[in-house]
C-alpha cells in the first residue's frame, strides 16, 4: 500500500502545486518541498527492514491480457528512491529563485517526473513500468521545452524522440516476452517474475534482449545513442539538470540490472564484450569529447556520459563485485553531476553565459563558489575517500575479472576525467581575472541557501567514501539474486524455447 | 418474404435515426428554429444510441439478427451503431456554435447530418454489396452536401465548394471501382452477399480462376481505400479537410472512416480475401506506405486541418496493420485491436478538431499552426484539452491511444509481421515531432498579433469535456471496454 500512497502523494501534490498557483505564486515550491520530504520520510522509513522483497502492492489492472498493477521494492529500488527524492530535494533548492514563471506548472511538472521515476522503480510488471517509462517522459518534456534556455525545442523534442522510439523497441521486446509466455503457459502474463520463467532460445533471445538493451542505452546514455543527452542538458533549466543527470539516468542503468540481466541470462553473457566495448568506448570518447567544449554545461553532459560508461561496464561484467561498483558509481554520480550542474547553472543565473572562454579568475569574486566546485571537480575525477572513487573502483575491479583488456583501456579514463575536471576549474576559477563580458555586479557567491544543498551533498559524497558497507549492504541481496537467476538458468541452459514463428515477410501465400 | 413488427425490432435504432432525420426535416419545412432543430437532431441521436446500448446490453440473440439479406444486427453493428451516434452527437454540438454566425438558412446542415448517420448505421450494419452500397453512398452524399455548406456566404472561411467537387468527383471514380468490383464478384458467386471467395476458387474454378478473384477483391478494395484514404489514393484528403468547414472534416475523419472500416473488416472476415496473397500483398503496401506517406507529408504541413488529414492518413495504415495480423493469428485479438483501435482513433480525431472548432467559427477559422501560440496561458483548458488529444494521437501512455497502440504492437508481435512493425515505430517516432511541434507552439509565450476569442461555447466545453473524460479513463483503467470489445468482437 505504502507504494500506492507514495506515488499517488506525488501526484496530488503536483496537481495541488498547480492549482496553488492561483492563490499565491510563492506556495507550490513550499508544496513541492512538503511532498517530497514526505517521500524521503516514507522511504527512510522502510530502511530496516528485512532483505527481499520489502513492501508489495499487486492489484488486477488489465485481466484480459494479465497485467496487474504490481509494484515491490527491495534494497535496490529503495536506494534508488531515496537518491530520486533526495535530489528531488535538491532540485527544487535549485529551482527556488531561479523559475519565477509560471511556477505552479513547473512544480507540477517536477513531481510527476519523480512519480514516473518512482514508478519505474518499483514496477514488477513490465506493462507498468513501461507506462511509467513513457509517463516520465511528458513532464520532463515540458520542463525543457517552457524553462529552457535559447534552444530548447530542438533540445526537449530530440530527447523526447530518442527516449520515445527507441522505448517502442522495448514494447515489441515485452510484448514478445508475453506472447511466449502465453505460448509456453497458456495464459498471458507481463509480471516479472513470470517472464522470468519464459524460456527461450540463442538468437531469439539476444533479439529480444537488443529490444530492452537499447532502450536502456540509451536513457543510460551510452555510445552510439547518447547524442540527445548533450543538448537536453544544456538547454535544461537547473532543475531539470538535476532531475535528468541525477535521476533520469539512473533509470536506464537500473533497467539494465533489473531486467536485462536476469531475464536474459544466456544472451546478456554472449552480448557482454559487446556491450563493454560500447562502455570502454563511452569512457574514452566522451571523456575526449568533454574536454573539447567550452559550454560548461555541454562539458558535464558528455563528462556524465563517460561516467555512465563505468556503470555499463560493472553491469556487463556479470559479477557481484562489479555490479556494486556499477550501483555505487550510480549514487555518487547522482549527487556528484547534480552539484556539478547546480553550480553551472548557478553560475548562468549570475552572469548568464555558459561559455567558459568568458570565465576566469573567479576564485577571487566567489571564493565559496570555487572551493564547492573543486570539491565536487575532485569528486568526480574519483578522489579516494569519495563516493565516485569506490564505485569506479568496484567496477573497474569487477570488470577485470571479466575482460583484462577492456578494463585496462577504460582505466584510462580515469586519466582523461582529471584532465578534464581540473580544466575547468583553471578555466572557470583560476588564471586571470576575466570581467570583460560578464557584469560583475551579478557576480555574487553563494547564498547560504546553497551552501547547505552543497554541504548535505557532500556530506552524502564522503560518506559514501568513507562507509560504503551501509549502501553496499542494502543492494547486496537484489544483485546476488539478479546474478542467481543468470546462472542458473545458464547451467540448465537447456532452453529448448518456442522459436518465433519465421518472420512472415510481406505477401506470404497460405 | 414478409416482414412482421418483430422483425423489425432489431432495426430499432436505425428507424430511430431514420425518424430523427425525418422529424428534423418536418420540422423545419414548419418553422425554422436553429436551437430547436440541433435539439431535436441531438435528442434523436441520443434516443438511438442509448436503444442500441440497451439491446448491447440485453444481449441480442446468438449471431445476431439477419434482418432481410441485407442486414446484420450483431453486437458489433451494435457497438458502432453506438459508437457513430455518439459522435454525431458531439459534431452536431460542435457545429452548432460553428455554424451560429451563418448569414445562411442553418439548419438543413442538421438534417445532412442526421442522414449521413443513417448512412453510417447501415454501413455498420450491413454484410450484402447492396446495403454496403445503399450505405456509403447515403452517407457521402450527405457529406458533400455538409462540406459544401457554407458555399453561398461571402466571406466563407475557407473552398468549401472545391473541397465538396474535388470529394464528390473522386469519390464517384472509387464507386466505379467498387461497383466493378462487386460485379466480379457476382461473376464468381453468384451472390451479392459477403462470401468467402476461396471454397468456390477451388472447386467451381471453371473458366474462372485465382487471378479472376484476386482482380475482383482488388478493385473492391481500391475503392474502399479511396474511401479510408489510404496511400496512395489519399491525394484527395488534405485538399477536402482543409476546405471543408471544420466539423464537416470532423464527421468525414471519423464516422466516414470508422464506418468505412467496419465494412472492410466484416467483408475481409467473410470473403476470406487474406487467403489470396495478391491481396494481402497489396494490403501490407498500402498500410505501410499509409503510414510513411502520411507521417512524412505531415511534417511539412503548417494547417492543422491539413496536418489532421495527413495524421488520419497514417492512423488508417496503423489499423489496417491489425487487419492484415487478422490472416496469421489464432482468435481474435487483432478484431479487438481494430475495433479499439478505432474507438481511440474517434475520440482523439474529435477532440482534436473539436478544439479547432471551438475557437473557429464559418466566418473564420482558426487553423493555422500560429494561431495556437501561447494558448496555453490564454486558455489553459483548451490548451491542455488539445495536449492530450495530440499525445493520444502520438501514443503517449495515460492516453487512450497508447492502449490501442499497445493493441496493434500486440496483434503485430503474434502475428510477426516485424516489417509492418518497424513501419509502425518509425511512423510513431515521426509522428511525435509534427504533434509536438503543436504542442511546443501552445506552450511558448504568449504572441499578442494572433488575439483570438478562444472562448468556447458552452457545447463546446461539454463535448470536449466528455471526450477529455474518455480519453483519460480509457487510457487510465480501459478494462471494462477492452472486456466489451472481447465479447462483441468473439462474435464477428
Amino acid at each position: 500500500m505504502i507504494l500506492a500512497a507514495l506515488i499517488s502523494l506525488l501526484i496530488i501534490g503536483g496537481l495541488l502545486a498547480w492549482l496553488s498557483d492561483r492563490f499565491n505564486p510563492a506556495l507550490p515550491r513550499i508544496i513541492a518541498l512538503v511532498t517530497v520530504f514526505g517521500v524521503l520520510l516514507l522511504m527512510l522509513d522502510l530502511l530496516g527492514e528485512d532483505k527481499g522483497w520489502i513492501t508489495v502492492i499487486d492489484v488486477s489492472w488489465l485481466p484480459r491480457f494479465g497485467i496487474s498493477f504490481y509494484l515491490a521494492v527491495d534494497g535496490l529500488s529503495l536506494l534508488l528512491i531515496i537518491l530520486t527524492a533526495f535530489l528531488g530535494l535538491i532540485a527544487i533548492g535549485a529551482a527556488w529563485d531561479e523559475i519565477t514563471e509560471r511556477a505552479g506548472f513547473f512544480y507540477f511538472n517536477l513531481l510527476w517526473t519523480l512519480a514516473g521515476v518512482v514508478g519505474v522503480f518499483t514496477a514488477l510488471d513490465l506493462f507498468l513500468f513501461f507506462f511509467f517509462w513513457e509517463v516520465m517522459l511528458i513532464p520532463m518534456y515540458f520542463i525543457i521545452a517552457i524553462w529552457g534556455h535559447e534552444n530548447k525545442n530542438y533540445a526537449a523534442m530530440k530527447f523526447f524522440i530518442f527516449t520515445q522510439v527507441t522505448g517502442m523497441l522495448m514494447l515489441v521486446s515485452i510484448l514478445i516476452m508475453a506472447y511466449f509466455h502465453y505460448l509456453q503457459f497458456g495464459v498471458m502474463s507481463f509480471s516479472y517474475e513470470d517472464l522470468m520463467r519464459v524460456s527461450t532460445s540463442g538468437e531469439t533471445q539476444l533479439l529480444i534482449m537488443l529490444g530492452f538493451f537499447i532502450a536502456f542505452a540509451t536513457k543510460l546514455p551510452s555510445i552510439p545513442f547518447h547524442s540527445w543527452l548533450p543538448d537536453a542538458h544544456s538547454q535544461a533549466p537547473t532543475a531539470g539538470s538535476v532531475i535528468l543527470a541525477g535521476i533520469l539516468l539512473k533509470t536506464g542503468a537500473y533497467g539494465l540490472i533489473r531486467f536485462v540481466v536476469p531475464l536474459f541470462p544466456e544472451a546478456a553473457m554472449e552480448f557482454a564484450p559487446v556491450a563493454m566495448t560500447l562502455a570502454t568506448i563511452s569512457i574514452l570518447y566522451c571523456a575526449k569529447v568533454a574536454f573539447a567544449q567550452q559550454d560548461i554545461k555541454r562539458l558535464i553532459a558528455y563528462t556524465s556520459v563517460s561516467h555512465m560508461g563505468f556503470v555499463m561496464l560493472g553491469v556487463f561484467a556479470l559479477n557481484e563485485l562489479a555490479l556494486q561498483g556499477a550501483v555505487m558509481t550510480m549514487l555518487a554520480h547522482g549527487l556528484s553531476a547534480a552539484a556539478l550542474f547546480m553550480l553551472a547553472g548557478g553560475l548562468q543565473h549570475r552572469i548568464h553565459t555558459r561559455n567558459m572562454t568568458e570565465m576566469g579568475g573567479f576564485w577571487v569574486r566567489v571564493p565559496r563558489m570555487a572551493v564547492v566546485a573543486m570539491f565536487f571537480s575532485v569528486a568526480a575525477l574519483g578522489m579516494p575517500g569519495l563516493g565516485n572513487f569506490v564505485g569506479e573502483f568496484l567496477s573497474l575491479l569487477g570488470a577485470f575479472q571479466a575482460n583484462l583488456w577492456l578494463t585496462v583501456i577504460a582505466c584510462f579514463g580515469l586519466v582523461l576525467a582529471s584532465v578534464y575536471s581540473l580544466w575547468v576549474l583553471q578555466q572557470v576559477f583560476q588564471g586571470k581575472y576575466n570581467n570583460s563580458s560578464i557584469d560583475e555586479s551579478k557576480l555574487t557567491d553563494l547564498t547560504k541557501r546553497e551552501m547547505l544543498f552543497f554541504g548535505v551533498m557532500m556530506i552524502g559524497l564522503v560518506w559514501m567514501g568513507l562507509h560504503p558497507q551501509s549502501f553496499l549492504d542494502l543492494s547486496a541481496g537484489t544483485l546476488s539474486d539478479v546474478l542467481t537467476a543468470n546462472s542458473t538458468t545458464t547451467v540448465e541452459s537447456v532452453a529448448v524455447g518456442t522459436e518465433l514463428v519465421p518472420p512472415v515477410l510481406l505477401g506470404a501465400t497460405p | 418474404m414478409t416482414m412482421t413488427v418483430a422483425d423489425l425490432f432489431p432495426l430499432l435504432p436505425l428507424l430511430l435515426v431514420t425518424g430523427t432525420a425525418v422529424l428534423v426535416m418536418t420540422f423545419i419545412g414548419i418553422q425554422r428554429h436553429y436551437t430547436l432543430t440541433v435539439s431535436i437532431t441531438v435528442a434523436g441521436l441520443l434516443v438511438a444510441a442509448v436503444t442500441a446500448a440497451w439491446m448491447l446490453l440485453m444481449g441480442s440473440k446468438q449471431g445476431g439478427w439477419q434482418v432481410t439479406p441485407l442486414l446484420i444486427i450483431d453486437q458489433y453493428s451494435l457497438f458502432f451503431t453506438i459508437v457513430t451516434c455518439a459522435s454525431a452527437i458531439f459534431i452536431a454540438l460542435l457545429s452548432y456554435s460553428y455554424l451560429r454566425q451563418l448569414p445562411d438558412q442553418r439548419e438543413e446542415y442538421f438534417l445532412l447530418l442526421g442522414v449521413a448517420s443513417i448512412g453510417a448505421v447501415v454501413m455498420v450494419s450491413s454484410n450484402h454489396f447492396v446495403s454496403m452500397l445503399l450505405g456509403l453512398e447515403t452517407l457521402s452524399m450527405s457529406l458533400y452536401g455538409m462540406i459544401a455548406y457554407p458555399v453561398h456566404v461571402k466571406d466563407s472561411a475557407k473552398f468549401p465548394l472545391e473541397a465538396s467537387v474535388k470529394y464528390l468527383v473522386l469519390s464517384a471514380a472509387a464507386s466505379g471501382f467498387l461497383l466493378f468490383g462487386m460485379a466480379l464478384v457476382y461473376a464468381q458467386t453468384g451472390t451479392l452477399g459477403f462470401t468467402s471467395l476461396v471454397s468456390l476458387t477451388a472447386a467451381e474454378s471453371a473458366g474462372l480462376g485465382v487471378g479472376f478473384s484476386t482482380l475482383a477483391l482488388l478493385m473492391i478494395i481500391a475503392g474502399i481505400a479511396f474511401k479510408l484514404s489510404l496511400a496512395p489514393f489519399h491525394l484527395w484528403t488534405p485538399d477536402v479537410y482543409e476546405g471543408a468547414p471544420i466539423p464537416a472534416a470532423a464527421y468525414l475523419a471519423t464516422v466516414g472512416k470508422a464506418a468505412m472500416f467496419v465494412v472492410l473488416l466484416r467483408f475481409i472476415g467473410m470473403s476470406d480475401a487474406l487467403q489470396f496473397s495478391g491481396v494481402l500483398l497489396v494490403l501490407s503496401i498500402l498500410a505501410g506506405a499509409s503510414i510513411l506517406v502520411g507521417n512524412l507529408l505531415a511534417l511539412l504541413q503548417q494547417n492543422i486541418k491539413r496536418l489532421l488529414a495527413y495524421s488520419s492518413i497514417a492512423h488508417m495504415g496503423y489499423v489496417l496493420i491489425a487487419i492484415i495480423a487478422d490472416y496469421h493469428v489464432e482468435g481474435s485479438i487483432s478484431i479487438e485491436a481494430v475495433s479499439f483501435y478505432l474507438l481511440a482513433y474517434i475520440i482523439m480525431t474529435l477532440g482534436a478538431f473539436g478544439v479547432a472548432s471551438a475557437v473557429s467559427d464559418s466566418s473564420s477559422e482558426k487553423d493555422h499552426i500560429n494561431d495556437y501560440g501561447g494558448l496555453f496561458w490564454r486558455s489553459p483548458w483548451l490548451a491542455a484539452v488539445f495536449t492530450a488529444m495530440l499525445l493520444s494521437l502520438a501514443g503517449i501512455p495515460l492516453t487512450v491511444g497508447f492502449i490501442g497502440k499497445f493493441y496493434l504492437f500486440l496483434a503485430g508481435v503474434e502475428a510477426s509481421m516485424w516489417l509492418l512493425l518497424g513501419a509502425l515505430i518509425l511512423g510513431s517516432g515521426i509522428g511525435l515531432y509534427y504533434y509536438l511541434r503543436i504542442v511546443y507552439r501552445m506552450v511558448m509565450p504568449v504572441d499578442e498579433s494572433g488575439q483570438a476569442h478562444d472562448e468556447p461555447s458552452l457545447g463546446g466545453y461539454g463535448v470536449l469535456t466528455v471526450l477529455t473524460g474518455l480519453l483519460l479513463f480509457l487510457g487510465v483503467y480501459p478494462a471494462p471496454v477492452m472486456q466489451l470489445i472481447e465479447l462483441i468482437s468473439v462474435g464477428l
